[in-house]
């Protein structure tokens, strides 16, 4: 890798030019691919095939004789999902949350990215800074923001109460309320998500030709206009890399809803994941479970699809 | 950089912005520090009304309750046996997804062939399926084949796992490898194993190291298979094992933090070593190829 002086995120931090040229060679590329594509196949691709298969019967875990296929009854589990209300719920709360989520992550990260950009003082320590939320599992993540949020002993009441803003008696049932319950779940995500979003804008920040930003001071520019008009478009690749990778991530926060909720109270933060779960492993509908299963596989990979495109659209050609 | 006239204003901005960066930054962080100092308190400083926030004083006893060093305590979790199958699903699962990870990543980076976005896209998205959604096919599959409960068989669903990742990252580190060195070699005769082998592979080793981290602190940290795939001591990792202990001792929170600390000490390694290495691997995928 050759050494980039200008960038202070180091070696060939997104900044060096290159031509990228591909090679002709036969067969040889397919065979380097070929061990990484059958262990796929066989851990990803044929049991989603099974789990396609299931999700047409009506098994249960408990009655092995339910795992038979007939093609009358193939649908009967997604027709159930249909008139489920739980299941309408669960998705709904599920879209609510990704929405907020990865827009407020997103709009977090990029504010986060222009202020680090400005820094000139202890650099690398506000970087390591930045990466601490990286070292959480984020079932840790969980743990820790449901502790925190404990209506008892938690450490953001216990700060209220210090500061004045509310009262020993009036202790807020964080996880338990509508809708902060939701909105607990949904701060220990974005949490969760700030450092890699952020980091991947800054390295994209700082590899920005500088000219452009001279020139538009010339013509008077504001630090607004300069970040609407000039910062923003070309940071356009870096988004979508960073969306990418978090949409790729993004069934994490099933950790964290169940170790902070467990989708209740009542069903109020309850997820396509946690209900699959409920289904599936607490109820042994592996039938049902299954069919469920196959939804959320196709909305994952329609997101994931939908942020690489952009990705590769707004690809930078140099 | 932004290059910037120096001026009295300028300057006042400046200090400006350094001091929200570093406040805000301190208060992400806070958390994180909160957790590590509650493990190494007295459980008195911990759960007393009004709050303690200055600890008084430190102690080492929560370990010594986990570690069965604390003969008045009674039930504990198995923490050892956490350790040892975390260690053994994330160290052999890392291994091989890091070798199969790069080999495909060279391809993609490096040649010209047919099918080169689908396959790549394809691997990518398997990537996407959610661990819930796979555990359940996986569970039943396994169960026939007796590879539940097992530590191999998590390992094994862990490489698949974290392919997708390494090639993506590897595919970013060769891809900044100027081609020249390779070029002549293949001038002088060499074949292009051999080119990969002598002269690539060992230029991308930093990048490796990041990916092999990556990929260990996924299965390390992963958490929706491996409860569902493991019912018991015998494959359980260190994420089910916390979440066990949140279930069974529900208000021990310096114990739950104790073992948080433990969980992170993979991941304060990694921020360590490979904070340079990481950006320019996660970015280069911003560029044309």
């Amino acid at each position: 890798m050759a050494a980039n002086s200008n960038s202070p995120l180091g070696k060939g931090a997104a900044t060096r030019p290159v031509e990228v040229s591909r090679i002709e060679a036969g067969f040889f590329p397919f065979a380097l691919i070929l061990p990484a594509a059958i262990l796929i196949l066989l851990v990803v691709g044929f049991p989603l095939l099974y789990s396609l298969f299931v999700s047409f019967t009506p098994y249960e875990l408990l009655k092995p004789n339910s795992l038979n296929f007939t093609t009358a009854r193939a649908l009967r589990n997604y027709q159930k999902l249909l008139n489920d209300g739980i299941f309408w719920r669960s998705l709904l709360n599920t879209i609510v949350f990704l929405a907020v989520t990865v827009n407020l992550s997103y709009v977090i990260s990029m504010a986060l990215s222009q202020l680090l950009s400005r820094v000139t003082v202890g650099q690398s320590l506000l970087r390591t800074l930045l990466m601490v939320p990286m070292m959480f599992a984020p079932i840790l993540v969980g743990m820790q923001f449901r502790w925190f949020f404990n209506a008892n002993v938690g450490l953001v009441n216990n700060f209220l109460i210090t500061v004045g803003l509310i009262q020993e008696q009036g202790q807020i049932a964080w996880l338990v309320d509508v809708p902060l319950g939701m909105i607990t779940i949904i701060i220990a995500s974005i949490w969760m998500n700030i450092p890699v979003m952020t980091i991947i804008l800054l390295a994209g920040t700082l590899s920005l030709p500088t000219e452009t930003f001279e020139a538009a001071e010339v013509d008077g520019a504001s630090g607004w206009q300069k970040f609407r008009f000039i910062t923003f478009p070309l940071l356009a690749p870096f988004s979508y890399i960073a969306l990418t990778i978090m949409s790729l991530d993004i069934a994490r926060a099933f950790d964290i809803v169940r170790i902070m909720t467990d989708g209740g109270p009542a069903r109020r933060t309850e997820m396509l994941w946690t209900y699959i779960t409920r289904l599936a492993i607490e109820d042994t509908k592996f039938g049902l479970g299954s069919a469920m299963s196959w939804i959320t596989v196709f909305l994952s990979v329609l997101f994931t699809l939908y942020f690489f495109r952009q990705l590769v659209k707004a690809r930078i050609v140099r | 950089m932004i290059t910037r006239s120096v001026g009295p204003n300028r300057r006042r901005n400046d200090i400006v912005w350094n001091m929200v960066a570093w406040l805000v930054l301190i208060l992400l962080a806070l958390p994180a520090f909160w957790i590590i100092l509650t493990a190494f308190r007295p459980n008195i400083e911990i759960n007393t009304f009004p709050p303690v926030w200055i600890p008084r004083r430190l102690t080492l006893e929560a370990y010594a309750n986990m570690f069965g060093l604390n003969p008045d305590v009674q039930q504990r979790v198995a923490v050892e046996a956490y350790l040892r199958n975390s260690l053994l699903a994330s160290g052999i699962s890392t291994i091989i997804a890091v070798s199969l990870g790069t080999l495909a990543g060279y391809a993609f980076a490096r040649f010209r062939f047919r099918f080169h976005t689908t396959l790549f896209l394809g691997i990518m998205l398997s990537r996407a399926v959610p661990g819930v959604a796979l555990s359940l096919p996986l569970f039943l599959l396994f169960n026939r084949v007796g590879l539940t409960n097992n530590v191999l068989g998590l390992a094994f669903v862990y490489v698949a796992v974290n392919i997708p990742f390494t090639a993506w990252l590897m595919d970013g580190f060769f891809r900044q490898i100027p081609t020249e060195l390779t070029e002549s070699a293949y001038i002088d005769g060499c074949g292009h194993w051999s080119a990969f082998w002598r002269i690539e592979l060992p230029l991308s080793l930093p990048g490796l190291a990041t990916a092999a981290i990556f990929a260990f602190l996924a299965a390390w940290n992963e958490f929706q298979i491996v409860s569902v795939l493991a019912r018991n001591n015998a494959a359980k990792t260190f994420p089910p094992g916390l979440f066990a202990f949140t279930e069974q001792f529900t208000v021990d929170w310096r114990g739950m933090a104790a073992m948080s600390v433990i969980m992170m000490v993979p991941a304060v390694i990694f921020v360590i070593l490979v904070q340079r290495n990481l950006v320019s691997g996660l970015t280069f995928g911003a560029v044309k190829g």
